[in-house]
Formats: structure tokens, sequence, C-alpha cells
């Protein structure tokens, strides 16, 4: 009887080329072999260019899919026009290497341009049991097709072109387990955030994460995504949840997914891509569903963060070696010690990024904007996660319940997330965010942000301060 | 790009000891424009190290006299988190920072600067505080030996592990892609085989 394995351990098995050395279990190292990638403008161009200034060709062009989602405008009108001279050489490099390297790419125009984590799994691209490898730190969300996914940087994302492999190092496995139902009004994004919190900045460091439990299994695939997708923000470098038949009904007729007899013949390959009854972690944790709430973060490092309606930390009343980081943290913020979250006024309002603008999140922000105005001097806009959310979400008349709110209703791409393109923060600005790092100057110099579930930002849109979405129900 | 190999390093060290300094303080966003490596080194830790018009703000670290020549950083838990830009490690490496000692490193950060041929040395908790510690009593030139491996200062020695494939490309400066395309007749063969098996992938 061969030992029971853990599905992590299971995927990297079956894509190891070759051992780098001769150790067994984490530390092994080993030539992976890569089945896709996505690439942006950003972190791309210095890989196209090692590649050129050594003579070397992509290994696998069809392996390789481009998006341009950071540095683009979001404006309502769209135009092929790039906010400034730098995005647009970068946007223009990108094209270029496409052509002169075969990959497909989609450019800001194309139907189905959008932020590269939102279109790979639309595209139906990412199916269970891969190792996909790219150069943006939130590939950690295809986990939730039980693939593993990890970011890379420039060197290795020339790396992978050119080999089709990488040298990895074996992780050691960690499983959260979130058991029993989350209350109402407790979202995917609140039960990560919750993770974060419980385990800290680094919980997960040097481990791969899986994620399990009846409340993650609840969920439907895009709440699974904004779990595994924010699951580097406690050191996880891999993400991973079981594929079960919700992944298979996600992928039905979607556009690059198996179908007919090969769907067949990769469903059975995919039913023991589970991690068998008695597979050893190297760490366990549990976490009850019902003692978690809509969680806001009050500082600048994803975990610190607290649930709604919890007061700001006194960073005296902390152990010692956080005591430090708080209280920078809360100068950082312009906040005050004791002070109540739900008092904390707010400036802006932003949904989108590739953690929490899919469909499901427009719906469920929707639900609480229905028939409600965002606060006098509030500035909100959404960024759908992909042009064709956009689409779905118009098809559905989400755009008017959001206009009609006062929402700024703007194109995809990563925006206000990072804020490399022009939806920055003024210094001081303070933001409800749905997004994924609350880290200082994150969404611009000098701007606080706040991370929250897309319900919430909107609840927090609409009273003008950080909010419970729990006591604003439906209209 | 890779750094120039090296075994032995002596060097002034600056301590930064805040946890989860992430890559977005490392190398703010707007640095991260180009189609090229260039203009990075302006770029590190530039919303600490310059005020609101561009003037170096004399109370960071690396601002102050005596810094002048750091090439060491002593740093915080969890180094490096977030972000995947490797402009980070480019940016450090063009301000002249050749190794950064702390007691654990974001994933990414670390296969960037491994990479790249920036030296990163864990220590754990106890000797990482005393060296700490030891270079707030004392400004004193830190030594980092690579072939011991070892970190000297003064009369404190604190030997560290580090995995030896990494050591050996930081000593030569290895060309990372040609080890790997000098498999390419098993990359390729694994890779027949493996679409053979998995068509719904091929």
């Amino acid at each position: 009887m061969p030992s029971p394995r853990t599905l992590y351990d299971k995927i990297i098995d079956r894509h190891r080329v070759m051992p780098l050395n001769d150790v067994e279990g984490p530390g092994e190292q080993l030539l992976l072999y890569i089945d896709r990638t996505v690439l942006n403008e950003y972190t791309s161009p210095q890989a196209f260019s090692g590649l050129r200034e050594a003579g070397r060709s992509v290994w696998r062009p069809e392996a390789a899919l481009g998006v341009v989602d950071h540095v683009n405008s979001t404006a309502p009108d769209r135009t092929a026009a790039a906010p400034d001279e730098d995005a647009q050489r970068q946007i223009d490099y990108f094209a270029r290497n496409g052509r002169d390297f075969g990959i497909e790419m989609y450019d800001v125009l194309h139907p189905r341009q959008g932020i590269e984590h939102v279109v790979l799994p639309e595209l139906g691209w990412v199916v269970p049991g891969l190792v996909i490898a790219a150069g943006d730190s939130h590939t950690t969300t295809y986990g939730a097709f039980g693939s593993v996914g990890f970011g890379i940087g420039t060197s290795d994302i020339e790396h992978l072109l050119a080999t089709q492999t990488l040298p990895y190092t074996r992780l050691k496995s960690m499983r959260v387990t979130i058991d029993g139902a989350v209350a109402p009004g407790v979202t995917a994004k609140d039960m990560i955030m919750a993770v974060i919190r419980a385990i800290g900045a680094a919980g997960a460091h040097g481990h791969a994460l899986e994620l399990a439990g009846d409340a993650v299994l609840a969920l439907g695939v895009e709440g699974r995504m904004t779990i595994c997708n924010m699951a580097v923000e406690c050191g996880a470098r891999v993400a991973l949840i079981e594929p079960d038949e919700a992944v298979v009904d996600y992928l039905a007729g979607r556009a690059k997914a198996p179908a007919g007899s090969l769907l067949e013949r990769a469903r059975r390959s995919w039913a023991s891509l589970r991690s068998d009854d008695g597979a050893l972690f190297d760490r366990d944790v549990h976490i009850d569903a019902h003692d978690i709430a809509p969680m806001v973060t009050w500082g600048t490092s994803p975990d610190q963060a607290l649930p709604i309606d919890g007061t700001i930390p006194d960073p005296a009343a902390l152990p010692a070696a956080e005591r430090r980081d708080a209280e920078r943290a809360i100068a950082y913020m312009g906040l005050t010690p004791g002070m109540a979250l739900e008092a904390v006024k707010i400036d802006r309002a932003f949904i989108g990024s590739c953690t929490n603008a899919r469909l499901t999140d427009l719906r469920a922000a929707a639900e609480i904007l229905k028939g409600r105005k965002v606060a006098p001097g509030v500035r909100a806009m959404i960024s759908p996660g992909s042009s064709t959310v956009r689409r779905e979400a118009e098809a559905e008349g989400l755009d008017t319940i959001f206009t009609a709110a006062g929402f700024e209703w703007r194109q995809s791409g990563c925006s206000l997330c990072l804020a490399m393109n022009d939806d920055v923060l003024a210094p001081g600005e303070r933001c409800a965010s749905s997004t994924n790092r609350n880290f200082e100057g994150r969404q611009g110099t000098g701007g606080r942000t706040h991370l929250m579930s897309p319900a919430m930002v909107a609840a927090a849109a609409v009273a003008g301060h950080l909010a419970d979405v729990r006591r604003m129900p439906r209209p | 790009m890779t750094g120039k190999g090296f075994s032995r390093l002596t060097a002034t060290a600056a301590v930064m000891p805040a946890a989860n300094i992430d890559t977005d303080v490392i190398m703010p966003k707007q640095f991260l424009k180009g189609i090229d490596r260039a203009g990075l080194s302006r770029g590190l830790f530039h919303d600490l190290r310059f005020d609101a018009q561009g003037a170096p703000d004399p109370a960071f670290l690396l601002n102050r006299p005596g810094f002048e020549d750091c090439r060491i950083l002593v740093v915080g838990p969890n180094f490096g988190c977030g972000s995947s830009r490797e402009h980070a490690v480019w940016g450090l490496l063009q301000y002249g920072i050749r190794a950064i000692v702390g007691t654990g490193f974001a994933g990414i950060f670390a296969d960037n600067a491994a990479n790249n041929g920036l030296l990163l040395v864990s220590l754990e908790a106890e000797p990482h505080g005393r060296l700490a510690e030891h270079l707030a009593a004392r400004h004193s030139p830190v030594t980092i030996d690579l072939e011991a491996p070892r970190i000297m200062v003064d009369d404190l020695v604190l030997p560290f592990d580090i995995d030896p494939r990494r050591r050996r490309a930081i000593m030569l400066g290895l060309d990372r892609i040609g080890e790997t395309l000098a498999h390419a007749d098993a990359i390729r063969a694994f890779q027949t085989g493996y679409l053979a098996g998995s068509p719904w992938l091929a």
C-alpha cells in the first residue's frame, strides 16, 4: 500500500521531469513541468528581452496567453490609448512580443480583455491537476480548480518560456479546515481574511496551503477563487481546494475547456485529485465558521484585520513583537486606538481586482446598492474583473443599479488595486476596497486602504464610513 | 542580470527591523513602467527615502551619515512579501545591496534574489536578535563568509545554513536557463509522455 498523499504532492509528482537532489519530501529539488502560464505587460518585458539577447525561442507558445491588465485605463469609454507614454511603451512591446514569439495576446480592445486571473478561468483554460506559474503573486487563484498555481518573478518567466519547466523545491504542507457554515453576510473574502488574521502574514510561509471543510466546499468556484487568491497574503506560495462537481459544472461550455469524450477521460483522471484520508500535513489548523464575522483591515498588513464590530487596537495591549509595527500602522492610517471601526469615515469606495470583481461579487454589491445612494463626498467606482464580466453584469442590469446609486461603472483592469494606471488615491485619502493589499502607498502614495468584501464596500459607500453589512439588509 | 559572484563580503550593514516590508514599499509602482531594468536604484524605498519634493529624508536610515556604503541589510520577518515584482531585487542590487540577513523571506522574493545573485541569509530568531542588537550598539562592518558559511562582526560569529544550489549560484553566478536546457531531451521526452496521458491538455 502506498502511503497516503496530499493533493499538492500528487500534482507535483505528476509534473516531475527529473530530480535535482536526493531529498524526499519537503526540500526535494526537482525540475517541474509547467502546463500553462499567463503573461502581463509589466512583469514580462525583460523576460522577452532576455530571450532575444540569448537567441532563445519559446518552448511551447500555445502554453502561454497574454493579457493587458495592469497599466491600462479603466475609463468608461474604452480606447486603445494608454494613460501615459510609459504604459503605451509596455503595451506596444507586449504586442510585439506576442507577434515575434507566437503567443496569443489580448490587447485592451479585445472582447475578452480583463484581469489575468479572471480571464483564464473564464476561458475554461484552468482545469484540475495543472501546474500554472505566472508573473503575478495572485497566481494562487487557480487552487480553486485543484491546480497548483504560484507566482514567479521575471527571470523565472524567461526560464519558463525557454524551457517549459522551472527548478522547484517541494514545499511543506499545511491544511486549514473551516468547519460548519458561515452566518448570513459572511463571504469568502471574510473567510480568507479571518484565516490571514488567525495565522499571520507569514503564517503559511514555506507551505502549500490546502483549504478544506464544509464552509469552503459550500462556496461556488468564484468564492473559492477569492480564498485561494488571497492565500498568498498569509505567505502561502500555493493554495489548493480539492476539485469537485462544482468545478466540472463551472467548466461546462467554456471556450477552451475540454468537452465530450476528452472531458469524460479528464474527469476520470481528476477523481484522484484529493488528499488521501490519513495524509499527513506538516501543520493542521481548524477554524469554526460560526466564529467568522464580516472583516475589515485597520492597518497596513493584511493580517491587521478585525471583525467590523471591533475597535482599533491599543498597541500597548499587543504582544511586544507586534507593538512597534501596530503603532506605525495606526499612525500611517490616521486612526486612534480604541476608536470603533464603524466610526472610520471614508473618501473612496472601490470594487475591483482579481480577488473580488467577478459576477457573483458584483451581484452581492448590487444587492446592497439597489435603491440606495452613495453618501455625499464619497467617490465610488467599480472596475469589473473582465470585459466578459462587464457584459454579463450589463445583461443582468447590474450596471443600472450601480450608476443609479452613484458608482462609476468602469472598464476592466487591475486599476486601483495597485494604482499602476491613473486610478490612484490622493495622499491621505481613505478607501474601502475589495482588493487584496493594504500596504503603505499601495493605492497611491499616502493613500489609506481598508480591505473588505464587495458587499462591505457597498455598505461603506452608502454609510460614508466603515459599516456592518449585516445591519444593512436588502431594502 | 546576475550579480558578480562572491564568496566573501565585508561591508556596512543597516538594520531595518519592521516585519512584513513588502515589495510595494521596496519598489513603488511608479518605477514599474519600464521595459528594461534601468533606473531602479532611485526607486529603492523611494517613498521612505525621499520627501514629496524629491529631497532625501534625513531621518531614513540609509540617508544617515555612516550608511553611504551600505551593502548589507538586516531585516525583520517576512521581508519581500506581496507583489512578485522582480524590480524590487533589481533595485536593491542597483543601489548596491549585495546581501540581506533576516529570519525568513517571502517565497517569490527569495527566488527572485537567487536568480539575480542577491544573497539572502536566514537566521533563527535568537542569533538574528543578537546580530541586530550588536549592530545597534556598535556600527561595525559585517563580514559574510559563504565558504564557512558564517556571519562575523567584531567578536560575534554566527554560522548559518544555506541551500547548496543557491550558495553555488551566488559564488559562481550561473546561467540557470542554460543549465536547464542541458536537459532539453529529458524535458521533451517527459512532455511527450505527459501529453499522451492527458490528451485534454495537448
